[in-house]
């Protein structure tokens, strides 16, 4: 018989659109009418699937659609998806912070995540007692806390000031020390949300740790969330894949990242611009293809990609260029690259298209694509942000382009020699 | 564990869209009981954190609006207190009012202070306004015993107050006055997740609703004065609280059974459907604030 420690049955999440104000007092009541009636929320009924992009017929939309899932004992379940496919809706859920809208979920165990490191520390409290507050929170007694309290601030690394303020440490010894506290916590099932925890890479290795000791240890159960394809196929036995709040795969792991690379929903690939313009020199497409000339939203580091253009020069122009940028998710610039870099620029009129084989010094992550064209160093024609967007991800260097600070990742030979 | 205990017929907890109609879960409360301590520790250590002056603003607050009153409402306006010097009638009445509004106030905002905490992590949310409650009647202890020193030093004076056996149930109106605050507080806080309005409400209603609940004046008075409006008072549960606080300690105004009685089915009211909407708003709120 399968140990089961949890099971989710059916669970949807339904969110309302824009504000609240009179209108939601309307449907306030109108559900309460009904319920009092004992008829079925009327809104339950409508609500659309949600998908950004598109401009929707209803006020609410299904953040996760009867979600079924089991997870047995001791298993590290991969859960994997795009940014808005539900996964964080999904986390809040298990973790209890909101109540699905429809079915349930039960636990056969305790539940601590990793994605409340340092709630509730207050700043005016020594660090001592806010192991104390934090732990309480978290979900360990007293009694609890007390027996692993040295073992605890020996871990953070922050003896010599355990019983000053928080608010007087260090930004790296808050997260010390709330990291600390997390670690010591002994659920039976344990959520970490890597997402969350992007931008502090010490951390994101640490979070890592823990969950690889947790599992060697055995029998405790894991809900990995993470972008780092790589990490997952590493640690996950098993996965399930999110796609617009729907479960579109549940099986192993391999076949649940492959499903992941091979499903496209969220970007935009293919731009095209239809309506003419003025410029002399201006864009008229661009896509971002694999080698077969398919259009792809992940770009791996494991296969070659493309960003092809389709570009129109009606006159010549002196000095006339086409550039495109990168930049991150945070709206870095990671490198701009002109058709001058190593070619010469287009210096005649006509239809061009262009291939450009996108580099793999990215760190695993999503980007995003500017159009421009220009007269070098005179005026910009055109400039377009975010006409495409794409996920690239790290198929060959276990998770270190993730884990390792810096804006990009450059695997570089070492030429080693014994003298 | 045992790994034979979990089987897929017993599970530990389950999470549903809501909660039944009414759970008021004990057991869940009293397993988070460390955390209520830890979250009164911290409203009452932090609050005078790099004061000067620290616990004693906890004096400061009442000595000075009773002075305040007692020149105002007994000097000036000439309310008379009877035997009883105006400044120990105001300073009860209002060490009583203070814990009540501190109560409302502190738990009216329940879901709004705490959203940060509430949005990442599941304790039963009910903590938070408990320790709210607990925490207050540590800072009424302390206004209480300012009290007891007044009146001590009145006594020894001289002045015509005293107590009488009503006085041995008077924890237990203190007890009456923290669940209504609590009660009112938590109704409150859930419609303030949705409707922001309350929050308006509630900073200038509690000054209002001073003015009804016989704090400066003894009850009596207001029947005498404004026989047209006095039946407002009449209503106020509130009213009977401080009233009878006054009759318990200084043996001044009128011990009604009735009001209290009232009183009394009101609190549990008021607490009964206080926690019914708790329930019903703790599970989703995060959604709405």
């Amino acid at each position: 018989m399968k140990d089961i420690i949890l099971k989710a049955e059916n669970i949807s999440k339904q969110y309302r659109l824009g504000q609240v104000g009179t209108g939601t007092m309307a449907h306030d009541l109108n559900r309460w009418w009904h319920q009092v009636r004992g008829k079925e929320d009327p809104y339950l009924k409508i609500g659309d699937t949600n998908d950004r992009s598109t401009k929707g017929t209803s006020d609410y939309v299904w953040a996760l659609q009867n979600i079924n899932f089991e997870v047995e004992r001791g298993e590290i379940l991969g859960i994997i998806g795009k940014n808005g496919a539900g996964k964080s809706t999904l986390l809040k859920i298990l973790s209890r912070v909101t109540a699905p809208t429809t079915g349930s979920i039960k636990f056969g165990g305790r539940v601590a995540s990793l994605l409340e490191v340092g709630t509730g520390f207050n700043g005016e409290m020594t660090g001592r007692e806010n192991i104390y507050l934090n732990g309480a929170i978290l979900g360990m007694t007293k009694k609890e806390i007390k027996s692993k309290i040295d073992e605890i601030i020996e871990f953070s690394g922050c003896e010599r000031y355990i019983d000053t303020p928080v608010k007087r440490y260090s930004s790296g010894m808050y997260v010390r020390l709330a990291f600390a506290v997390a670690a010591f916590l002994e659920p039976e099932i344990l959520i970490v949300d890597e997402v969350l925890a992007v931008g502090d890479a010490e951390f994101q290795k640490k979070a890592i740790g823990k969950m690889k000791d947790i599992s060697n240890q055995g029998g405790r159960t894991v809900l990995f969330v993470s972008h780092n394809m790589a990490a997952v196929k590493q640690l996950c036995t098993r996965g399930i894949v999110l796609e617009n709040g729907k479960v579109v795969f549940e099986g192993g792991i391999t076949e649940a990242v492959d499903s992941y690379i091979n499903s496209n929903q969220i970007f935009e690939s293919i731009w095209n611009k239809l309506t003419p313009n003025n410029s002399i020199a201006y864009f008229t497409h661009a896509s971002i293809i694999n080698s077969e000339n398919k259009y792809v939203q992940v770009v791996s580091n494991r296969k070659q990609c493309f960003l092809k253009l389709k570009v129109v020069v009606e006159a010549k122009v002196f000095d006339g260029t086409f550039a495109f940028e990168i930049v991150n998710q945070m709206d870095q610039s990671i490198f701009v690259s002109h058709d001058f870099d190593m070619s010469d620029s287009i210096r005649e009129a006509g239809c061009f298209e262009i291939l450009i084989p996108l580099p793999k010094f990215l760190r695993a992550g999503n980007y995003f694509v500017n159009l421009g064209s220009n007269i070098r160093g005179f005026t910009t024609l055109e400039y377009f942000p975010n006409v495409l967007g794409f996920e690239y991800i790290d198929e060959l260097y276990g998770g270190q382009t993730q884990s390792r600070p810096g804006t990009v990742f450059i695997p570089l030979k070492w030429e080693i020699n014994k003298i | 564990m045992n790994h034979s205990e979990h089987t897929n017929t017993t599970w530990l907890f389950e999470i549903t869209p809501k909660n039944k109609f009414f759970t008021l879960n004990l057991k869940e409360v009293w397993q988070y009981r460390d955390l209520l301590l830890l979250f009164v520790k911290r409203d009452v250590v932090t609050v005078y954190k790099q004061t000067v002056l620290g616990p004693l603003w906890y004096l400061i607050q009442p000595l000075f609006t009773s002075i305040t009153f007692t020149i105002i409402f007994n000097n000036v306006a000439g309310i008379d207190t009877g035997t009883v010097p105006p400044f120990l009638f105001n300073l009860a009445g209002i060490t009583v009012w203070n814990y009540f509004t501190a109560c409302l106030t502190g738990t009216s905002n329940t879901f709004g202070a705490n959203a940060g905490i509430f949005g990442k992590v599941y304790f039963p949310r009910i903590i938070v306004p408990l320790s709210i409650v607990v925490s207050n009647l540590l800072k009424f202890g302390i206004q209480f015993f300012i009290f007891i020193c007044f009146y001590g030093y009145y006594y020894f004076q001289g002045a015509a107050i005293g107590m009488n056996v009503t006085t041995l149930f008077f924890p237990l109106l203190i007890v009456m006055m923290g669940v209504l605050g609590l009660g009112l507080g938590m109704f409150i806080s859930s419609l303030v997740t949705k409707y922001r309005d309350f929050s308006n409400l509630i900073g200038f209603g509690v000054q209002l609703l001073m003015y009804l609940s016989a704090v400066m004046y003894p009850m009596a008075l207001i029947k005498e004065k404004l026989p047209t409006y006095g039946w407002l008072v009449e209503y106020n549960p509130l009213a009977y609280v401080i009233e009878t606080t006054r009759y318990m300690l200084l043996d001044v105004g009128q011990l009604s059974i009735y009001g209290l009685g009232f009183t009394f089915l009101v609190t549990i009211f008021v607490f009964l459907v206080g926690v019914l909407i708790f329930n019903r708003t703790e599970k989703s709120f995060i959604d709405t604030v």
